[in-house]
């Protein structure tokens, strides 16, 4: 019997919908078959892994908090995935904003302000921009490829953050740890569930999701961008210049990216340590085609990679398994959901030669 | 040999597409030294039937005799091991690589080594088809390219040579030498299938048409005994209505102004325009012919302001200089494009056709408000198009990529005239296009000069740019000819301008042939 695969008429929006749930399930199944290989029982695996984070308020609030990053970096890179602009780089536009956010923390060292929250905010979304200014200039003026620069300009980032933190930004009474003071209370976000880590930055990332929703669904701006990715000539068509959608989706997801790294600094680890993030920059990628390209899509696929965190964290507590899991979890998570994503294009057929199921080919036994 | 033999016989050729009927029971029989032609709208099927033929795909069902055997055909090497040889309307030629190195490519190893160039002059001179074995192929023209693809096939001596729509690219004169060629190789005994939609070039040269519509054989006639109207009628089964266009139109003031446009094309290959200067009047048609690829894409990219106006040129709209305004700015004091490519250029695929309403008529039609895309208006308006221009579509919401050619042209034309535009500019308005949309769009045209507009027609068809236009200009190798009214030129002297030969040396013309 021959398989063969069929490109559809037009893309499938049932498999859109469908494709994440299935790579979930499959990345389900495949997880079981590596806890068994590890020797390790797989029911007891899954549900360490991917229950038993969630089982407590604590556990809910944790989720939220390592969600914060992944949607608010997911969505912005959403931006850029539609116009088919590829900001790999988030990474480091986090590590630029928890450095200007930061910074401006320490700057104002123990100056009780009202005002000095809202300008770390500004000053760490501004350094995200700034930082993903570069591929943006790079590629309008010189047409350098982003995906190239954004990704070599996440080194550089780690490391001016590594000098710094050396050097300028060093606690003075720190024992010479490469850290900086803690922040005082002024310049840390507000915890929303107290006892918990719970943070102001959760309802800035809902806040985000929401004005993406509406750009996307209403405003013109979200328009051009879905049209500058579809259709670049019809973009042409209808007056928008490319050079301007390269650089506002840049700006837009370097400004998500660094306002989530200034909340890291500024919320979970109040102070800035020579290691921000276990990587939700590059992990957003996977968040935000895993949700989709939708801000709500993206909420939930936030907090589902925000799960394999913890879930692998309490896999090396509970059961000594590496941290490494995390890792080989969201990867198969990413090919699963480029396995299935095929299908939103292409259908499957086996045996006959028939495209249209007739007498004959039912005989044969076509599987639609 | 025996006449009443069949070279090429079909029996019930069915072939499904997902969602399509490509071919329904085709049945046609090929007679040895026949010209056949194989008539239809785009979609008819002829494509697919000829490349079953050619072994480049199967049918469901469905048999094929070669003369008088049973034969299996799984791909094209076996065809011209056969006897059948293809011009596909797409070249497959190599622009780095001479003449006699591309031929060696495209056909087998015992044919390519050993004196190839020469039996490529041999069959060159035998047949009319003048062609230099060393030249490289980037230096000849679409015409020369052709008959390297004719004398490919030819030395791989076929007894069928399908052809599949071979003067879409070529000036009149060049068609001309074509058809010697065939009728020449028809006297030989070598059946030709002859793919085309332009009915009188089937009267010309065929000996007989095979009609097909929406899959299915619908007659078989001699184009002899048939009008060009009588044969379109059968092509597509209602009747055919030819645009009506005023007798002693009467034009106002100059509407859109050309000077001196120079612009150097951003495109790979493309075309730098050169000194272009053109004035259209209120109420006027004026049509641009040329072959592909001579500067029409950028020609529209500067008119349309996606492309910004090269150094001293200028363009006017009424007295108002436009030159420096964007392609939205442009719209809003009145003028509309329709681009070639409809899906892609003119229209997003992946977008619902309310959407696409917003491409171009976001600001002219108030769709967007205060920035926010108003969804009423936009659907309003899209109801307001489909129903005016008589849209073939479940409604709004439909992919524009699920609309036929046809619709989704008239669509995008509906579009753009419902704008109420002072001068509308268009590229290929009804290439790839089913003839009765075709008429529709033409006649829509006419139409809109009578609303003090004026239209410009960039087109490679000139059977419509006659039928549409007030005046006709040619456009070569990027440099524009003056304009000349539609009755003080004929269509040779539009081909030999489109050749690049300039009017004034018409006279001289045939020194330039060697």
């Amino acid at each position: 019997m021959k398989i063969r695969f069929e490109p559809r008429q037009s893309e499938s929006r049932t498999v859109v919908f469908l494709s994440p749930l299935v790579a979930v399930l499959f990345t389900g199944l495949f997880s079981m078959l590596i806890f068994a290989i590890l020797g390790v029982d797989p029911i007891t695996a899954v549900y360490t892994f991917f229950i038993g984070p969630v089982t407590s308020i604590a556990g809910w609030a944790e989720l939220f908090v390592k969600a914060t990053p992944l949607v608010l970096i997911g969505i912005g890179l959403s931006f850029g995935f539609r116009s088919n602009i590829w900001n790999i780089g988030a990474e480091g536009q986090l590590t630029i904003g928890a450095l200007t956010g930061g910074g401006l923390a320490l700057l104002f060292y123990n100056v009780d302000s009202v005002f000095l929250l809202p300008a770390m905010i500004i000053a760490g979304i501004f350094g995200g921009a700034i930082w993903a200014a570069i591929p943006a200039f790079l590629r309008v003026r010189f047409n350098t490829n982003e995906i190239l620069t954004s990704l070599m300009l996440v080194y550089v980032a780690q490391l001016i953050l590594s000098y710094l933190i050396q050097g300028p930004m060093r606690a003075p009474d720190g024992y010479n740890f490469p850290e900086s003071r803690l922040f005082h209370d002024a310049a840390l976000l507000p915890t929303l569930i107290s006892e918990t880590r719970l943070h102001a930055g959760w309802i800035a990332a809902l806040f985000f999701a929401v004005i993406a929703w509406i750009l996307w669904s209403r405003h013109i701006i979200g328009f051009q961008v879905k049209v500058a990715g579809d259709a670049p000539l019809a973009a042409r068509f209808s007056g928008v210049r490319e050079k301007n959608v390269t650089w506002l989706v840049l700006l837009i997801s370097g400004g998500a990216a660094g306002l989530a790294g200034m909340i890291e600094v500024s919320g979970p680890i109040g102070q800035i340590v020579p290691i921000i993030s276990p990587g939700y920059g590059f992990t957003a990628i996977i968040v935000a085609f895993l949700g989709r390209l939708h801000p709500i899509g993206i909420i939930f696929s936030g907090m589902l990679m925000a799960l394999t965190y913890l879930g692998g964290d309490a896999a090396q507590i509970e059961m000594k398994l590496p941290n490494a899991v995390t890792g080989v979890f969201q990867g198969m998570l990413l090919f699963f959901l480029l396995a299935t994503d095929f299908f939103v294009r292409y259908r499957i057929r086996f045996g006959a030669l028939r495209e249209t199921p007739d007498k004959e080919s039912s005989k044969k036994g076509v599987v639609g | 040999m025996q006449v009443t033999r069949t070279r090429l016989k079909l029996e019930n050729i069915t072939k499904h597409y997902p969602g399509i009927i490509a071919n329904d029971s085709v049945n046609m029989s090929v007679l040895p030294g026949e010209i056949h032609a194989l008539l239809g709208e785009n979609g008819a099927g002829k494509s697919t039937l000829v490349k079953f033929i050619y072994g480049v795909h199967g049918a469901d069902s469905g048999r094929m005799f070669w003369e008088d055997k049973e034969i299996q055909i799984s791909n094209p090497s076996e065809a011209r091991k056969t006897g059948i040889g293809m011009v596909f309307q797409h070249f497959s030629l190599f622009d780095a690589l001479t003449v006699e190195e591309n031929i060696a490519i495209g056909i087998s190893q015992e044919l390519a080594t050993g004196g190839l160039s020469d039996k490529i002059i041999q069959v060159s001179n035998q047949y009319g088809l003048p062609l230099d074995p060393s030249r490289y192929v980037y230096t000849l023209s679409v015409g020369e390219r052709q008959r390297i693809e004719v004398v490919r096939c030819l030395l791989q001596n076929p007894r069928l040579l399908i052809m599949d729509e071979p003067t879409s690219v070529l000036t009149p004169q060049e068609v001309e030498e074509l058809f010697k060629t065939l009728r020449r190789l028809s006297d030989e005994g070598i059946s030709i299938l002859y793919i085309s939609h332009k009915l009188q070039e089937i009267k010309d040269l065929c000996h007989k048409a095979t009609i097909m519509r929406n899959g299915k054989v619908v007659s078989e006639c001699n184009p002899d005994d048939e009008t060009t109207r009588s044969m379109a009628e059968m092509m597509m089964g209602k009747d055919f209505i030819s645009p009506e266009r005023r007798e002693n139109k009467s034009f106002g003031s100059t509407k859109l102004s050309l000077r001196n446009i120079n612009r150097v094309s951003h495109h790979q290959h493309g075309v730098d325009l050169a000194n272009i200067d053109l004035d259209i009047k209120t109420g006027e048609v004026v049509g641009i012919a040329g072959i592909a690829g001579n500067g029409q894409t950028e020609l529209l990219e500067v008119l349309s302001g996606e492309v910004p106006v090269g150094d001293e040129g200028i363009i006017l709209l009424g007295d108002r200089e436009v030159t420096n305004l964007n392609t939205n700015d442009r719209r809003k004091v009145g003028m509309a494009f329709v681009p070639e490519e409809r899906l892609g250029h003119g229209a997003v695929p992946n977008m619902s056709l309310w959407e696409n309403t917003v491409l171009s008529a976001a600001y002219s039609m108030d769709l967007v408000i205060r920035g926010f895309v108003s969804k009423v208006s936009s659907i309003a308006f899209c109801k307001h198009v489909i129903k005016k221009f008589n849209v073939h579509t479940p409604g709004p919401n439909t992919f524009a990529s699920a609309l036929s050619g046809g619709n989704l042209q008239k669509f995008i034309f509906g579009r753009e005239i419902l704008q109420n535009p002072k001068v509308l500019i268009v590229l290929q308005p009804t290439w790839g296009v089913d003839a009765g949309s075709a008429a529709r769009i033409r006649q829509s045209l006419i139409d809109l000069t009578e609303n003090e507009a004026a239209v410009l027609v960039i087109s490679q068809d000139l059977e419509e740019l006659l039928e549409i236009s007030d005046r006709i200009a040619v456009i070569h190798e990027g440099k524009l000819s003056p304009a000349y009214p539609v009755n003080e030129i004929t269509i040779e002297e539009i081909g030999l301008l489109m050749g690049g030969v300039k009017k004034s040396e018409f006279s001289i013309r045939g020194t330039d042939e060697n």
